[in-house]
């Protein structure tokens, strides 16, 4: 299939809303572009409107709103069974009554896919995931990850262009589901399927994938690719819900040069990146990251403003140490320092100087 | 294996090399084991002896608290089965009730075309006699009706005029000497001399019990010498049997009373046998004079004919065919009710079909079976939509359903029932709605009661619910995700449904289909009321045989053959759709 779309969209929504009971929108104001072979991952709280999406382009909620566009066709009135997308789900929804090789086959013989050809596609979608010795099996003879595996497999096997994944790795242990998260971006890249993959957890988003919409109140706060995510991010939400984040209220006391001066409600002076903010008066929220944060004050620029602190809490956590900070009347103000070669450790009651470069700390909404 | 360690040698303080020996020694011995090479405790008792003591501890108290329940079962549900069963095949009346007839007629050859010999009629009387005393005879005769028609009057009939043939014996006796009529004279030449035959006296008692089915025991305050016993064999039988009676039903002294009729009989039969007269010359016993004047005396006895006298009273005595039928079910076990249960009969040369008119069995069964089908067939077609839609639905809205699924079970069975009645009879709603509608004429109102059709829309209505819930229950746990799983793989609406929904919900169909074919196979009420005489059950002919003929053991073996082909029916659904598939929940 060739992009039809003209912006080489592969996957479109267009002003898309949902509304379940008419009264309230799950899903309020949609767009979202793909292009073809991009793995993003829809990340969210639960409740934030990321599975509505999903099953609404996996055929299974119709939009009230909007247009949904697959390929530069517009899919709102295709039924699912049409739609050719492969679906994993957070249950894997493997057929019990069925061996696992009848499950793979499912997809091939209701497209009335001869018996040999299925049969060497079956073979092939199995020894893909690494399970070639298990088609004979049922669903419930196997372990959580080789059910994963398998339910893999069966999105698959029919070749589809876009994969939809639920959660599919919400059910597993820790160890088994950073192997999959691997394997699952390793597959979706070698055979170049595009892919949106639904998760509440962010470690999951941040690895895996190209781009990542972070979803709240049935908006997309922010696409972007995870790193950007990461350091860059637009709003409070986006701030706080990806990774740890330390606040500080406050009040922006200045503008120049790209660098706003913050009052912190304290009474203290910082510098920040102006972010969404853009009034002097108005109130903002400065995030830093725990591990930007900077106990030794030469390292910092001359004219930086640094803030006093007290330490309340020293973690020793092996590779780094955590120590929680009271600052600007903050108690969980976190720092992480690395456990290099003479890195200090702080003990609860010392009075520190710490700052940060005005660039790793952002001002944003205060909402 | 670690847990045995401490048997192992052991030192206090730290371990040195030595030590590690010791425990890498003692890790190949730890698992101990005797001679035969057992794994043994530390003490050296078996391991298994010795789990088993701990387990038992365990199974008693466990058995401690189901035991009420389990006695509770035992003597409500398994006891009445098994009763059940061994009165389909148990057939001891015959013999309690005739036991020297029957005894006799063994070596009676049916096919000689010959009525049975003088010596069979001859034990008939006496048998028959103290069971018209016991008034035992007529059980007797309804349970031969059964088998053979007429048998019941002649029993009754015959049971009243066995005096007249002991009273043929009885007045000679009294008229050649007024002593025959003391009961103490009787009682003093009974009793004679020296050893006792105690014997004797047993074996009345027996008889008597199992005559009335009781249990007496006890003295009866006489018993016969053993040389009276010899010399007057039958009278002696006779004499011992009334007296068994007269204390344990009459409560009278013996030596009070006069004998019954069948005692002289037996008298007029012991002087006639050849040798008699000789035997009782010599007899020197008490009141051996009365016995050697009546010896003397026996042309005033007439010619003992017990044939001729039986034949007097009914000339049904006569036939053949009747004592046959005596014949083949004089043993204790009959397989003659699960021969008429499946429409034959035993003949002296095996079995045969029934007369044509008398086949209702075969049939009955056939339209049992037929109809259960019918009726679980019909409710797993309502049934699974509506177990569908209660499934599918948002909890509130199922909870209410549910109630109106459940409402039949909170109305009587006799109102459903009753109201099917008003439902389909020919002036009933329905016919008048369709009269109303024209589709029917007035003349030719549909017949819908009384029938088949009746039977299987009353019962379809009746049973639905126990479709509904098994269904229920299994589609309940059918995740929704598995038909959007297969309609994402490219499956229409009814592929998903059939190859994905419909397979995971058959356990619930068969469990439905199990409680409802084994509910119909035995009901009752619905059958009694709305099936009329074309769509009554084999449950029905049952309940007949149980309240109105009394012919509990046809009743019996009719149950036991419906109990066994519903246990074929669940067996052969183990094997073919496995009962580990069914689910109730």
């Amino acid at each position: 299939m060739a992009d039809a779309s003209a912006n080489g969209a592969f996957v479109e929504f267009e002003r898309v809303q949902k509304s379940y009971d008419g009264e309230t929108l799950v899903v309020k104001d949609l767009n979202l572009s793909m292009p073809k072979g991009e793995f993003l991952t829809m990340l969210g709280p639960s409740g934030s409107g990321k599975t509505t999406c999903l099953m609404m382009l996996a055929g299974f909620e119709t939009a009230t709103h909007g247009d949904i566009r697959l390929d530069g066709t517009s899919i709102n009135n295709i039924p699912p069974h049409k739609r050719g997308i492969g679906m994993v789900f957070q249950n894997y929804a493997l057929f019990p009554h069925m061996t696992i090789a009848e499950n793979l086959a499912f997809p091939l013989e209701v497209r009335k896919i001869g018996k040999a050809k299925r049969e060497e596609k079956v073979k092939r979608a199995l020894d893909m995931v690494e399970m070639g010795d298990f088609g004979g099996r049922r669903p419930a003879q196997l372990s959580g990850g080789q059910q994963q595996r398998v339910a893999l497999a069966r999105a698959l096997v029919f070749e589809p262009e876009l994969v939809l994944m639920d959660e599919p790795l919400g059910a597993l242990d820790k160890q088994l589901r950073e192997k999959m998260q691997f394997e699952i971006t390793d597959l979706a890249h070698r055979l170049g399927i595009t892919t949106v993959y639904v998760t509440h957890d962010q470690t999951e988003a941040l690895t895996m994938s190209d781009r990542v919409a972070v979803f709240d109140d049935g908006r997309i706060q922010q696409l972007a690719p995870p790193d950007q995510l990461y350091e860059e991010p637009e709003n409070s939400f986006v701030a706080q819900f990806i990774g740890e984040n330390n606040t500080l209220e406050g009040t922006i006391k200045e503008i120049k040069g790209g660098l706003a001066l913050v009052q912190l409600d304290d009474g203290g002076l910082i510098d920040c990146k102006p972010i969404n903010v853009s009034e002097i008066g108005q109130r903002t929220r400065v995030s830093i990251r725990p591990e930007r944060v900077e106990f030794n004050p030469a390292r910092l620029s001359d004219d930086a403003h640094t803030l006093k602190a007290e330490v309340l809490e020293f973690i020793y956590m092996g590779d780094i140490f955590r120590t929680r900070l009271r600052v600007a009347g903050n108690n969980d103000f976190i720092v992480k320092t690395r456990n290099a070669p003479g890195q200090v450790r702080l003990k609860p009651g010392e009075q520190v100087e710490i700052g940060w470069l005005p660039e790793d700390c952002r001002a944003l909404d205060a909402a | 294996m670690s847990d045995l360690k401490s048997t192992g040698p052991q030192t206090m303080d730290a371990p040195t090399p030595e030590d590690a020996l010791h425990e890498a020694k003692a890790l190949n011995a730890e698992d101990h084991r005797d001679a035969s090479g057992r794994l043994v405790t530390a003490d050296g008792r078996s391991l298994k002896s010795s789990l088993n003591r701990a387990l038992r501890l365990q199974k008693a108290r466990a058995m401690m608290l189901i035991a009420p329940l389990l006695i509770f079962v035992l003597v409500t549900f398994i006891a009445p089965i098994a009763s059940m069963l061994f009165r389909s095949v148990e057939n001891e009346i015959v013999a309690n009730t005739l036991p020297l007839t029957t005894d006799r007629l063994e070596s009676w050859d049916a096919t000689q075309g010959e009525l049975p010999p003088e010596a069979v009629f001859q034990d008939l009387f006496f048998d028959l006699f103290l069971a018209a005393e016991a008034k035992e005879h007529t059980k007797l005769g309804t349970r031969l009706n059964y088998e053979s028609t007429g048998v019941s009057s002649l029993f009754r009939q015959s049971g009243r005029r066995l005096d007249d043939i002991g009273e043929a014996y009885q007045d000679p006796l009294e008229d050649l000497n007024e002593a025959w009529k003391e009961g103490a004279v009787w009682f003093e030449l009974m009793s004679g001399q020296g050893q006792t035959s105690d014997g004797v006296v047993t074996n009345q008692i027996d008889r008597f019990n199992k005559l009335t089915s009781s249990n007496l025991r006890g003295d009866i305050g006489f018993a016969p010498s053993e040389e009276i016993a010899a010399l007057l064999p039958k009278t002696t039988r006779a004499y011992t049997a009334w007296a068994v009676f007269t204390v344990f039903e009459d409560e009278d002294v013996v030596a009070a009373e006069d004998p019954w009729e069948a005692v002289y009989a037996a008298l007029a039969l012991d002087l006639q046998s050849p040798g008699a007269a000789d035997r009782i010359a010599a007899y020197d016993g008490p009141q051996a004079e009365l016995l050697q004047e009546a010896a003397a005396n026996l042309e005033i006895l007439p010619e003992a004919d017990f044939t001729a006298a039986f034949l007097d009273i009914d000339e049904d005595w006569g036939d053949i065919n009747r004592w046959e039928t005596f014949q083949v079910y004089s043993p204790k076990y009959t397989d003659g009710y699960f021969l008429n249960s499946v429409d034959l009969q035993k003949t002296p040369d095996g079995f045969e079909a029934r007369p044509e008119n008398e086949r209702i069995y075969i049939t009955l069964f056939q339209r049992t079976i037929f109809m259960s089908l019918v009726i679980t067939g019909s409710c797993i077609l309502l049934g699974y939509p509506v177990a569908w839609i209660l499934a599918n639905l948002p909890t509130r809205t199922a909870n209410l359903l549910m109630i109106l699924v459940l409402l039949p079970f909170w109305t009587s069975l006799l109102v459903r029932t009753s109201a099917w009645k008003v439902m389909l009879q020919q002036q009933g709603v329905i016919n008048d709605v369709l009269v109303w509608l024209g589709l029917v004429g007035d003349g030719s109102r549909l017949v819908m009661i009384n029938n088949q059709f009746g039977t299987i829309v009353a019962m379809t209505h009746i049973l639905l619910p126990f479709m509904i819930l098994p269904m229920y229950s299994v589609m309940q746990t059918i995740q929704p995700s598995y038909l959007r799983a297969a309609k994402s793989l490219g499956a229409t609406n009814w592929t998903a449904f059939w190859r994905v929904y419909f397979p995971q919900s058959v356990p619930g169909i068969g469990a439905g289909s199990i409680l409802v074919f084994i509910l119909s196979i035995g009901y009752y009420i619905t059958p009694e009321i709305v099936g009329g005489t074309k769509g009554v059950f084999i449950s029905n002919r049952i309940a007949y045989h149980i309240s109105s003929s009394l012919n509990w053991g046809l009743a019996a073996a009719l149950g036991t053959i419906l109990f066994v082909v519903v246990l074929v029916l669940y067996w052969a659904y183990d094997k073919i759709v496995g009962i580990d598939n069914v689910k109730l929940g």
